[in-house]
């Protein structure tokens, strides 16, 4: 690039410091003073953090149980086997029986796992239309492209849900019993079924169509479910406030996990005399065995889980904490004595001359 | 100038010159061009172009199509094109289109505007000239016809002050003899006027009547761009007359002090030499543009292994779970097998992983359109001359600057700004402020090796001053005190008083009055010296008011020599075409000139021939030296041998001297002469050899009158700027036109040379073999001389380990070669180029002198081509265009020689003191920035876009992105662009004085420390470290984790989030820590582009987006659910920990184990602020700032000479040796031996380490 010359008469240059790269600058340079000190107090504050990270992950109890039903591991291997041939999946429930020995404090989350089953596949991931979601009632009858293959019937009556993540909808159920006196009857332990997801999720970005004469059933008239799915979708759950699109364990589901392993919280147990906890003694998971995994290879789990002030069990961070705060505190001492050394040899040579 | 009486060969066929039949094709190129005055029908046929100009390129319909079309053959913008297509199939598309779309618009666009805001400009001033008004002799009567009306054969008059409207034959003016005056400074950049003149039968033309009925027919050459040629013949009444370049007045100059002239048309609009001058610019690039294509391509090449190896790992998924996998997620119906998908999702990754290669943000930012000749005459012949900035004229398109990003053209910009607006290089006095004409290689002014210096102007002031002569074997101008000794400096008497003469120039100073003596005692041979002196010139006078006169020269020299007879009482007062008018002593005497013989490079003299009022012939002449001995009358031997001696000893005083002769010629010779001459200026095939034989005939047997010496004064800062950038491991190279003796004695008086130097080479041979041998010897003399003089510092085991080149280059003795002409020729021939090359390396100076043009640039670009350094060539005048243009950073000297080598120029200032701010402030900087840049520019590119990868591991090789579309698109245009751009601009590492206190920290640049493959691949390292740790740290982190509500916490989303505030936040602090210099600009940048990434993350992922486009806003109410989890903000934390710590921890031990010069200096700088109190430290900097005291005062007088007698030399081989000392690795060992040879002197004894 170039430009005429300004050639001769021209005026003087400005004399601003912008002009002559006078500005007033902090140049900061990396001496001891400021490195040193750094180091020291990160890797102190991180061994701290790391310390109270790891004993609060540490407390938090968690009780886990595969339910896939691979042969040989209990009573759920009869439901699996149905689901081999991928018939329509039959009313198959099985049970897990667990006792505990001493007071699962509270408040108690029940969650499912399912492992290397891959939401985040981009393909999966895409396939869904927030337009619908969000109640739009034109988007209800026209389905985003991106629902392909799911996002008409053969009958060319569009898909309600449409798309591969709603039509993957997570199906088994839960139910669980506790015996108080060993023999005694199982009494059915409530499971808080709201709240589970995210404020935001279920009033602004999940919304169900505006009703037809005061029905939801009317609204999604002309829609198919998706072809997974036995029931239409505003039949999800018999509350009015949780079915349609706005379903708690549907709204879960639609917000696909990260990682191919991945939880999703199912219910909380803070009702009751639940409130504080699962105290001692049998207990019983009954679970509806709808949902097949085995055939590309996953597991399905029960978790049960308390959290702390940081989330649930994760011992991770706490241990990276630790780790990274002990190598700051390594270097740190490693860099004092380079500068010790140099300093010294530099006291000499000055001494020398 | 003679008139043809009598033609030789007349015409049989009137008004029909032959070749009648040799039209002008319509297809092919014009041979030869014929215009007939006043015949538009006869010359319509030839289909010459009229006299419209076009330089715009668009009109408003073409604009879009054929702008668009120019764009997209660059290979950015058909590469963004290109992936955006691939967006567009559904299969492939892993980000939605705008994330291409967007930069590649916002790219298109700015250029658009760009180019079409400059062609409106064109459009503009097209019109503007298409429309200025000129009178046009129409059917005998004068009428206003828009410039673009005027045809080839059209009479035009011009009045006064009028610029000229196309190339014309010059036939009739107001002034007596056809004479006119015009001003070119359009044209070539001369500001001085040029005559020119009508020839004579044309000239009597001077009524409407006569001229409407001239039919006279014009022959010549096609239209070309030499500014200064012209060869056609006229035909008008059966007759025929040559035409030359004086007869031409050239579209561009402008009429001056002449009331009106009439001129035919000959060559319109395009066919102008103005417009055949603009051609095409080529625009230089620097050595970091060639190294980031190399990069580049390497990037690209890494960036398809990557998609290789993830469209395998996507065909294996596929084939291993995905297959299974179908009940929840079938494949596409496009999609039957696993290698299939394999092969769209190595699309899907070449779409998502493209930010690796920056190619991303491009744009023909120098498509500025500028004005430089494409042509470049012939070295040595007559002076190139160059158009300018011409008003109406712009019109060229640069080859498109394949791989600029964007980013590296702001910054570069910004730095020819600083360059600009610095005070330090505005020259007071000239009112003239540095400018940096180019803006595209600005970090390369950081590595320059090698200087390449024009002498005259550039290290001189080109004032010329009369200074000594020599008078028929008598020699004045020695200044004399009273007792008639050579009187020392300081103690000289009073000048000699012109007073007695009311026409003398009253700044003129002579202080031998013996010489006005003489010439008032009537001494013949003085008279006929000054006489000579005020009649053989080509100076314009001007006389405002009686008496005060004002002479213009083409050359300094030529001023000096007339302004010296003016005040001796030979005044030149005025001339005309034939007559020159001189006051002498007191009487006018009016001679008639017959003849001028002017001035050209190769006969290096010039003579005039004049009849003096009693009737007399005599020929002047004055020359070289060289050509002027060898052609005078033997007979005088002792006159002749006195006056060699006296010019020798002027050369030796390092004066520029000429001979004066002259020859008494008889009527009869005379006249045979005269038509000899005519003939050979008639001649239509080498009229110009013919014509110089002719000449040459005629200035023979000469009689000697004496010689003239003028002072060439250094200028202001010469010396110690030499010094410095000798410090500074330059080379400079001394090319000049000026005699060897000239040559070395400026050499010595600027301190190239000095008396300390072991040897200074001279080689002069004139046949290949002798040449050859002389340089043999120079490097047998360097190879043997570390033993004969016992020089400590070349040890044995270095030199045996090495290969002879680099025997040469370590030789520490301080060699110097100066070369001539004559055997610079043979020494540049193919055979012998790199044994001269090696040699003149190894010199510490080198001065070529007698060289041409052309052999400057010659030499140029043989160390251009061979030592692969960045070379630097400064000079003033038109001579050192060609090496200003092949050098790769060429500096113009805004002096007195007119301005083409400005023209030519890369960067222009009018002090060669300058240079050293140049380089060592600006270039120095400019460098640093750069490389920072550029190495951050890389680091956050592969840090983005690298998780990608690692996701891919985890996500089935989907291609799916880690982060929100929105964040891909904005990462580098908005969050990372502007604290980099503020570093690339602002960032210093020490203050501009201390980088004139040590030179040495220029080193880093020559060697190419700071960005190189080394640089680039620990800048990639880094960046894919930072990429693993801000993927798997929040992987291993949100893998399990929940929210404090107890909800998952590992969704998609707020994965992505965590990641890309993670990423944000690392970035952000990497580039604090690389920036050394923060200014309020580079806070407001980084702080601001946090916030700007907060804010328009909460924007995104609010409720309104959501509503208005729910489905292109899906991660609405993201933010504030993930960033307020503890959790979140821990994962951050650590993520940028890991990250920073280890760059910390890295950068302070360097700091300690093994600074850069330039830690050090700043480190001091630290110590001494902070610590001034206590003793010990004071101590300390006392002793540090002495040792820097040499180049502390660098600029006060003398230092160059403390440096060059070594005393100073040994602080700067300590301060190279204690940052050399600590840097303990094998190659940058190497590297710095190879180069840093000749810093160390025999004194300097072991180094020791500096420390600060």
């Amino acid at each position: 690039m170039t430009w005429s010359a300004t050639a001769r008469g021209a005026h003087q240059p400005d004399n601003t410091a912008f002009t002559q790269q006078r500005l007033p600058a902090w140049q900061p340079l990396l001496s001891a003073s400021i490195a040193l000190p750094l180091f020291f107090c990160a890797g102190l504050a991180f061994i701290g953090l790391g310390l109270g990270l790891f004993y609060s992950s540490n407390g938090i109890k968690e009780l886990k149980y595969d339910y896939t039903g691979n042969p040989g591991t209990g009573n759920c291997s009869a439901c699996a086997l149905a689901d081999q041939d991928r018939a329509p999946p039959l009313r198959c429930s099985c049970a897990w029986y667990f006792s505990l020995r001493e007071l699962f404090p509270g408040p108690v989350y029940l969650y499912y796992e399912l492992t290397n089953f891959y939401q985040n596949n981009r393909r999966y991931s895409v396939s869904r239309d927030d337009t619908q979601l969000s109640g739009l009632a034109s988007a209800l009858r026209h389905p985003a492209n991106e629902c392909a293959p799911y996002q008409r019937r053969a009958s060319g009556l569009p898909i309600a849900p449409c798309g591969a993540i709603a039509n993957s909808l997570f199906n088994d159920s839960f139910s669980l019993w506790h015996q108080r006196q060993p023999g005694g009857p199982y009494v059915e332990v409530p499971l808080d079924r709201t709240g589970i997801a995210w404020w935001t999720d279920c009033h602004v970005k999940f919304r169900n169509p505006p009703l037809v004469n005061g029905s939801l059933a009317l609204a999604f008239q002309g829609t198919a479910p998706p072809p997974n799915w036995p029931r239409p979708v505003y039949e999800l759950s018999p509350d009015p406030n949780n079915t349609g699109f706005i379903n708690q364990d549907f709204v879960v589901w639609m917000r696909t996990a990260a990682l191919p392993t991945f939880r999703k919280l199912y219910a909380r147990i803070r009702q009751g005399n639940y409130s504080t906890g699962l105290p001692r003694g049998a207990y019983l998971v009954n679970i509806t065995y709808n949902y097949p995994v085995r055939a590309f290879g996953g597991h399905k789990l029960i978790v049960f889980s308390n959290i702390s002030w940081m989330g649930g069990k994760n011992p991770f961070l706490g241990i990276a904490y630790l780790v990274v705060g002990s190598l700051c505190i390594i270097m740190g001492f490693v860099m004092l004595v380079v500068y010790i050394r140099y300093q010294d040899q530099n006291d000499e040579d000055e001494d020398a001359e | 100038m003679t008139v043809p009486k009598e033609m030789p060969e007349k015409w049989a066929r009137a008004g029909a010159p032959p070749s009648w039949s040799r039209k002008k094709p319509s297809w092919g190129t014009e041979e030869e061009r014929r215009a007939r005055a006043n015949d538009r029908e006869y010359n319509e046929k030839f289909q010459y172009a009229s006299n419209c100009i076009k330089t715009s390129k668009y009109n408003i319909l073409t604009f879009l199509p054929v702008n668009l079309f120019e764009q997209f053959q660059e290979v950015a913008n058909t590469y963004f094109l290109f992936l955006l297509i691939l967006q567009l199939i559904p299969q492939v598309s892993s980000l939605s289109w705008f994330t291409t779309i967007v930069p590649l618009v916002l790219v298109l666009a700015i250029t658009a505007v760009k180019d079409a805001t400059d062609d409106y400009f064109r459009h503009k001033s097209d019109n503007q000239v298409n429309n200025r008004q000129s009178q046009v002799l129409i059917r005998g009567s004068l009428q206003q016809e828009p410039w673009m009306n005027v045809c080839v054969g059209d009479i035009i008059k011009l009045e006064n002050n009028q610029f000229v409207a196309a190339d014309l034959l010059l036939l009739s003016s107001s002034e007596p003899h056809g004479l006119c005056y015009i001003e070119t400074a359009e044209l070539d950049g001369e500001t001085n006027m040029k005559v020119r003149q009508a020839i004579p039968v044309t000239s009597e033309l001077r009524d409407i009547s006569r001229l409407a009925k001239f039919d006279g027919e014009v022959v010549c050459e096609p239209p070309n761009n030499k500014l200064d040629r012209f060869s056609g013949t006229l035909y008008w009444k059966e007759s025929k007359f040559p035409l030359s370049n004086q007869n031409m007045l050239l579209r561009g100059c402008v009429l001056r002090n002449t009331e009106w002239c009439f001129g035919l048309v000959v060559f319109a609009g395009p066919d102008t030499k103005l417009m055949q001058n603009s051609g095409r610019t080529k625009f230089k690039r620097t050595s970091i543009d060639r190294l980031m294509n190399t990069l580049v391509l390497w990037i690209f090449g890494f960036l398809v292994c990557m998609g290789v190896i993830l469209a395998i790992g996507n065909a294996i998924w596929e084939h291993e779970v995905g297959t299974r996998f179908q009940a929840y997620l079938p494949w596409d119906e496009a999609v039957d097998s696993a290698f299939f998908s394999g092969f769209l999702s190595f699309w899907s990754y070449i779409i998502i992983l493209n930010t690796v290669v920056p190619i991303s943000l491009y744009v023909r930012f120098c498509a500025q359109v500028s004005v430089r000749p494409s042509c470049l005459p012939p070295g040595g012949g007559g002076l190139p001359r160059r158009p300018v900035r011409v008003g109406p004229v712009r019109g060229s398109l640069p080859e498109p600057d394949l791989l600029s990003p964007c980013s590296v053209e702001v910054i570069r910009l910004g730095h020819s700004y600083f360059i600009n607006w610095d005070k330090k290089m505005f020259c007071a006095k000239k009112r003239t402020p540095a400018e940096a004409r180019t803006t595209t290689l600005s970090e390369e002014l950081g590595q320059v090796e090698y200087v390449f210096s024009d002498k005259t102007g550039t290290l001189t002031q080109n004032v010329m001053a009369f200074s000594k002569c020599s008078v028929s074997g008598r020699s004045y101008g020695d200044v004399l005190d009273v007792l008639g000794h050579k009187a020392e400096l300081g103690e000289r008497p009073e000048p000699v008083d012109f007073s007695s003469n009311p026409l003398a120039d009253k700044q003129f100073v002579f202080w031998d009055s013996s010489l006005l003596q003489a010439v008032k005692t009537g001494d013949p041979h003085a008279h006929e010296f000054f006489r000579l002196l005020s009649l053989c010139h080509t100076v314009m006078s001007e006389e405002k008011t009686e008496g005060e006169l004002y002479y213009k020269a083409q050359s300094p020299d030529e001023g000096a020599l007339v302004t010296a007879a003016r005040n001796f009482g030979f005044v030149f007062r005025a001339r005309t075409p034939q007559t020159i008018t001189v006051h002498e002593m007191g009487t006018a005497v009016t001679y008639q000139l017959l003849a001028i013989l002017d001035f050209n490079n190769v006969r290096k003299r010039m003579s005039v021939i004049v009849r003096n009022p009693e009737g007399r012939i005599r020929l002047y002449c004055k020359g070289a030296d060289t050509i002027l001995l060898d052609r005078l009358h033997p007979s005088p031997q002792e006159l002749l041998s006195t006056t060699t001696d006296h010019l020798n000893e002027y050369a030796g005083e390092g004066l520029r001297t000429l001979v004066l002769a002259y020859k008494d010629l008889d009527e009869e010779y005379y006249g045979g002469w005269a038509q000899r001459r005519l003939q050979a200026s008639l001649a239509q095939d080498s009229r110009e050899d013919r014509l110089a034989s002719v000449y040459e005939e005629v200035e023979s047997d000469m009689v000697l009158l004496g010689a003239t010496a003028i002072e060439d004064k250094l200028q202001q800062g010469v010396p110690e700027t030499i010094a410095l950038l000798t410090l500074a491991n330059i080379k400079i190279w001394v090319l000049t036109g000026d005699k060897q003796e000239t040559a070395v004695n400026i050499g010595y008086s600027c301190k190239m040379l000095t008396d300390d130097m072991a040897e200074v080479f001279i080689v002069t041979g004139h046949t290949v073999l002798e040449v050859r041998e002389e340089l043999r010897k120079a490097r047998e003399k360097m190879l043997d001389s570390p033993h004969a003089v016992g020089n400590g510092f070349t040890c044995p085991e270095k030199r045996s380990s090495a290969k002879l080149p680099s025997v040469l280059e370590a030789v520490a003795g301080e060699y110097a070669l100066v070369i001539n002409g004559h055997s610079l020729a043979h020494a540049l021939e193919a055979d012998m180029e790199l044994e001269f090359l090696e040699t003149a390396c190894a010199c510490r100076a080198v001065i070529c002198c007698r060289v041409t043009p052309l052999q400057k640039a010659q030499v140029v670009e043989l160390v251009k081509k061979h030592k692969k350094a960045v070379t630097l060539a400064i000079g003033d005048g038109a001579n050192d265009v060609s090496m200003i243009k092949t050098a790769h950073i060429g500096v113009g000297i805004s002096g007195q020689e007119g301005i083409q080598a400005v023209l030519a120029s890369d960067y222009s200032f009018s002090q060669f003191k300058f240079l050293q701010r140049l380089l060592l402030v600006h270039g120095r900087w400019s460098y640093l920035r750069m490389c920072k840049f550029l190495c951050y520019f890389f680091y956050k590119n592969f840090a983005f876009t690298m998780v990608h990868f690692w996701f891919g591991f985890f996500c089935g090789f989907s291609a799916q992105t880690v982060y929100d579309q929105y964040f891909i698109t904005l990462y580098n245009i908005v969050y990372t662009s502007l604290p980099v751009l503020a570093m690339g601009v602002f960032d210093q590492d020490v203050p501009e004085q201390r980088s004139m206190e040590y030179p040495k920290l220029y080193e880093p640049g020559q060697l190419n420390l700071l960005f190189n493959k080394r640089e680039f691949f620990i800048c990639i390292a880094q960046g894919i470290y930072t990429s693993v740790l801000v993927f798997f740290i929040p992987y291993g982190v949100l893998a399990e984790a929940t929210r404090g509500d107890g909800s998952q916490l590992a969704d998609y989303q707020s994965f992505a989030v965590t990641v890309a505030t993670s990423l944000v936040i690392v970035v952000s602090v990497q580039i604090g820590l690389d920036t050394g210099y923060w200014t309020a600009i580079n806070h407001f940048f980084i702080w601001g582009s946090l916030a700007v990434y907060f804010a328009i993350l909460f924007a995104m992922h609010s409720n309104g987006l959501f509503d208005m486009f729910p489905n292109q806003f899906r991660f609405v109410g993201n933010a504030q659910n993930t960033l307020a989890q503890p959790t979140v903000w821990l994962t951050i934390t650590l993520t940028t920990a890991v990250c920073v710590m280890p760059v910390v921890a890295f950068r302070f031990l360097k700091l300690s184990l093994k600074p850069d010069l330039s830690d050090t200096v700043r480190y001091s700088q630290l110590v001494r602020k902070k610590q001034k109190a206590q003793h010990r430290c004071l101590r300390r900097v006392g002793r540090t700032s002495s040792r820097r005291s040499g180049y502390a005062f660098s600029h006060q007088e003398g230092f160059g000479e403390l440096i060059m007698s070594g005393k100073n030399m040994r602080l700067s081989s300590l301060a190279l040796a204690g940052f050399g000392a600590r840097s303990g690795s094998g190659w940058l060992e190497g590297l710095r031996r190879k180069k840093s040879d000749s810093a160390g002197s025999p004194s300097a004894g072991p180094p020791k380490p500096l420390r600060g």
